[in-house]
């Protein structure tokens, strides 16, 4: 009938805090609190060689570190196992072609390329971390900011690279296709998106699908030991597809919002 | 910090008052098992730290279908009965040690059961809403750091009412409704 614990309904997310530019050291950054799930992500671009098979483009590296403050379980090295697992899925997610403009990266093809580091912390593991972590991703790349280069050709033909003295001269990334992960758990017959830690715990299988901002699928992945009907795979990727739209939808409004504040924008960032 | 829950302080089925044996040792399990919610009363407290606890009045015992909250300790008022049913249609237990269960208030006592059958008929739409509801507002008062008794749980409810469940949780809508609790509240006292 449509009603959790906490009175959502199957496809409503808790509210979420996103907050962009919390790390200064970093080309971009942001950090979502969704619930009580916290997640920091912070984006270096660094110049580095392409590679071999796509030496016009540039390419993102992932990496996600669970910090031993989210759960007692990732005390010490217990988190790497889940670590990787998200890392790997990230690469997945983001392996289609349209999903970030890669070309966009290149520098000079075959020798120089931007490669942006993505790196992803869980301060807090409070259900859904795929989700928020795939928001605070979508983000941080939106405000990333990688410094203009020029190249120069000497006389004898050997270029060198230029770095734009003003700091603010930069380009951006369009991330309007960046895709947003959905998690359907299943519980009994039904499934519910934003599954807080306890509807985990009672969920045998979920299906996490990534679907970008128009509504198209960039990819599926099946999660748990428990089976899923076909008929309910399919009826659980519409899901995702509607919520996703609407994710991205709320996404962008408070990206846009909070870049129209401009630098008169209070941060709150982790003491606030 | 372990507790003790012996078996003869426990109430056996039937009520019966009889000399626990080996087979109520071994007849145990089919009852209770690991990750069952249960209530009880603490007898007394052992030097190590080690607490004892005994199920011997009727009303304590398993506890069948609702909804489990954690809050502080500290955020608990210390009342006589820790049992309150609440007139918008459902029951709460405020344990001391923090754990809050609600469950929906059962339509007759059944005296004879003594806690030992679960109801796991399907919970009605509106007692679940109820129950989402009181949930929520609890949730609500421990961010605020309000004291958790009966009547703070009844006010917030009742200030609630104009939202809709899920918006309780907005931290606009949370500080609106702690406020006239908290309101309410002092308006009772003095």
């Amino acid at each position: 009938e449509d009603l959790r614990v906490d009175g959502r309904g199957c496809e409503d997310y808790r509210c979420a805090e996103v907050e962009t530019a919390v790390v200064s050291n970093t080309s971009g950054s942001a950090r979502v609190k969704l619930g009580h799930t916290d997640i920091l992500v912070g984006v270096k671009a660094e110049m580095g060689m392409p590679k071999l098979e796509k030496p016009d483009e540039g390419y993102l590296e992932f990496f996600v570190d669970c910090s031993a403050n989210a759960t007692p379980e990732f005390e010490g090295r217990g988190g790497e196992e889940l670590g990787t697992e998200i890392a790997n899925t990230l690469y997945r997610v983001f392996s289609s072609e349209s999903s970030v403009d890669l070309k966009s990266l290149c520098i000079n093809p075959r020798e120089h390329c931007w490669v942006l580091y993505v790196d992803v912390l869980l301060l807090e593991c409070g259900g859904n971390l795929f989700d928020a972590i795939s928001l605070a991703v979508k983000a941080a790349l939106f405000n990333t900011r990688i410094p203009k280069v020029r190249v120069l050709e000497d006389e004898e033909g050997s270029k060198e690279i230029e770095l734009s003295d003003d700091p603010y001269d930069c380009i951006r990334l369009n991330v309007d296709d960046v895709p947003c992960i959905v998690t359907l758990s299943k519980i009994g017959y039904r499934h519910v998106v934003d599954a807080t830690l306890q509807e985990e715990a009672c969920s045998l299988a979920s299906l996490l699908v990534s679907v970008t901002s128009k509504g198209t699928l960039t990819s599926v992945k099946k999660v748990g030991k428990g089976s899923l009907d076909p008929e309910s795979i399919f009826e659980m990727m519409e899901t995702g597809k509607r919520v996703g739209k609407s994710l991205h939808v709320a996404l962008q409004k408070t990206l846009d919002e909070e870049e129209s504040l401009g630098t008169s924008r209070q941060k709150v960032g982790f003491l606030g | 910090l372990d507790s003790v829950l012996l078996l003869s302080s426990m109430n056996l089925p039937g009520g019966e008052l009889r000399r626990r044996s080996a087979e109520d040792e071994l007849a145990m399990r089919d009852y209770l098992q690991e990750g069952d919610l249960i209530s009880a009363e603490v007898q007394s407290v052992f030097s190590d730290g080690a607490v004892s606890l005994h199920t011997r009045s009727l009303k304590y015992g398993k506890l069948g279908q609702g909804v489990l909250v954690q809050v502080s300790p500290s955020l608990v008022k210390r009342q006589k009965t820790h049992f309150h049913d609440l007139p918008c249609g459902a029951s709460v237990i405020l344990g001391n040690n923090g754990f809050i269960w609600i469950y929906p208030t059962p339509e007759q006592k059944d005296e004879e059961a003594g806690g030992f059958t679960t109801n796991l008929e399907p919970v009605p739409l509106s007692d679940r809403e109820v129950i989402s509801r009181l949930r929520n507002c609890i949730v609500a008062l421990v961010t605020q750091q309000l004291m958790l008794f009966d009547t703070s749980i009844l006010y917030c409810y009742e200030a609630s009412l104009p939202h809709q469940i899920k918006d309780i949780l907005k931290p606009e809508v949370m500080e609106e409704i702690v406020l006239e609790t908290r309101q309410r509240l002092l308006d009772l006292e003095g």
